[in-house]
């Protein structure tokens, strides 16, 4: 039985400790992606529910890219840290029923990643028309370091799944760009 | 005499395969399943095949490039085959990809050809993203399933960009050097009598479209053959005829010798030491 509350208390380790939902989000926080390691997996709208039922606490995945690597070592990190808080009784779920978008990711990430050195995704737009999109020329992407806009695509795949790779023209610099899906 | 035994031998093949393919899907997760295999496997062997690149690209960008899209095309049969397992009570989806022979395999053909050279390599993503984009955009309209059409959402996104990606090499290799133009006239002929088994739908397809679990491909044809075409065209290559023989038969187990070479590599380890974890 899903329990909807917010303020519903699960046994741990510790019996007299009682937690809430909003205590498992904070911990999670904690969680940080392997691949770019200033971007906690909440803010990276990977986690996507925290569930109790009955003694269980229930946590949604979902993968960024059906292919990134980082997506066992996330989930293998997301188990640690719930046995590091001392959650005896878990189950760590990937859902595909709804597939990520940078759209979750929020703007509070979206400058840590300019911070970090990586342009970060533009909101998605809907492509009625795809395939006579390919025609079109990239989008412009502004560097993360000086603002140009004088950059250019180099290869739409990079060292990650999640990036592409661009050189900028105004401060001579390769960088990564988050790439919008 | 020698005769009569082939003959003997034939009927006992057919009695054989006619026992392991031609039981046709009946209830909805068998049909299910079979949809969800054949799916998976063409992304496997694809995938697995254009790991072949990862070292060898042509140079740094393309090499990660490729590695990528091999990582998503795996990604994506994982997820599919994970499904299965989940259907078919398995307890992971590792037999699927491990565990079965060729004749098993329900892969078409073309994705299980050696990589060839670079200008094959980009002919056959080209040929099969289109296809994929195809399908998958039909699919997403009509597949009844949550969680299959969940992923099928998800693969879609990045199918697009394995097209985008495949397409830009067509048009910049076939109008590029004469070198590079020749090799890319060459990869398309080659490879076209393999791209029927993307259109051909037998009864184990028209057992899922029945169920709204799949899409009857003959219906995107033109639209993928304009396309192609277009990008052929502009790229000063030649479509190759389409009135040629056309390969069939593998994704009822009828595989080329190539499929047995690349599992004996892919399968080697987990067979030999089924029970090895990372550690």
């Amino acid at each position: 039985m899903r329990c909807e509350a917010q303020d519903l208390r699960l046994k741990t380790m510790n019996t007299d400790q009682t937690i809430s939902q909003q205590q498992i989000w904070t911990w999670l926080e904690e969680v940080i992606d392997p691949e770019i390691p200033v971007l906690n997996v909440v803010e990276m709208g990977i986690v996507r529910d925290v569930e109790f039922e009955g003694d269980q606490v229930i946590v949604k995945i979902t993968p960024t890219y059906s292919g990134c690597p980082a997506m066992n070592a996330i989930e293998v990190e997301i188990r640690k840290k719930l046995k590091e808080k001392g959650i005896v009784d878990f189950f760590v779920k990937t859902d595909f029923s709804k597939s990520w978008t940078t759209d979750w990711m929020t703007d509070h990430a979206k400058k840590k990643l300019k911070e970090y050195g990586i342009a970060p995704p533009e909101k998605t737009e809907m492509d009625d028309d795809f395939l006579a999109s390919l025609k079109n020329k990239n989008k412009i992407v502004p560097c993360p370091f000086c603002d140009s806009l004088e950059t250019e695509l180099q290869s739409e795949f990079g060292s990650t799944a999640c990036k592409s790779q661009y050189y900028c023209h105004g401060c001579s610099q390769p960088f990564e760009h988050f790439k919008c899906i | 005499m020698r005769n009569e035994n082939l003959r003997t031998l034939i009927s006992r093949l057919k009695t054989y395969y006619m026992s392991t393919f031609d039981t046709r899907p009946e209830t909805r997760e068998e049909a299910l399943v079979e949809t969800l295999l054949r799916l998976a496997d063409d992304r496997l062997i694809l995938g697995h095949r254009l790991s072949e690149w990862t070292g060898h690209g042509p140079e740094l960008e393309e090499d990660l490039a490729l590695a990528n899209i091999a990582l998503d095309m795996i990604g994506h049969a994982a997820a599919l085959y994970a499904y299965a397992a989940e259907i078919e009570g398995r307890s992971d989806e590792d037999y699927y990809a491990y565990f079965r022979d060729d004749i098993d395999f329900k892969n078409i053909a073309m994705v299980e050809l050696p990589r060839g050279d670079f200008a094959f390599t980009i002919a056959r993503q080209f040929l099969f993203s289109t296809y994929s984009y195809f399908l998958y955009d039909l699919l997403i309209k009509k597949v009844a399933d949550e969680q299959f059409n969940g992923m099928l959402q998800k693969h879609f996104k990045e199918i697009k960009y394995h097209l985008r990606h495949s397409r830009e090499w067509v048009l910049r290799l076939g109008d590029g050097t004469g070198e590079s133009h020749d090799r890319m006239q060459e990869a398309f002929n080659e490879i076209w009598m393999y791209t029927g088994e993307m259109f051909a739908v037998d009864d184990f397809d028209e057992a899922a479209i029945n169920k709204n679990l799949f899409t009857d491909s003959k219906t995107f044809y033109d639209e993928w053959k304009s396309f192609v075409n277009d990008v052929i065209e502009e790229a000063t290559l030649i479509v190759p005829d389409n009135d040629q023989y056309m390969y069939s038969g593998a994704r009822r187990g009828r595989h080329t010798e190539y499929l047995g070479h690349l599992l004996a590599q892919m399968q080697f380890l987990r067979r030999s030491y089924p029970d090895a974890e990372w550690k």
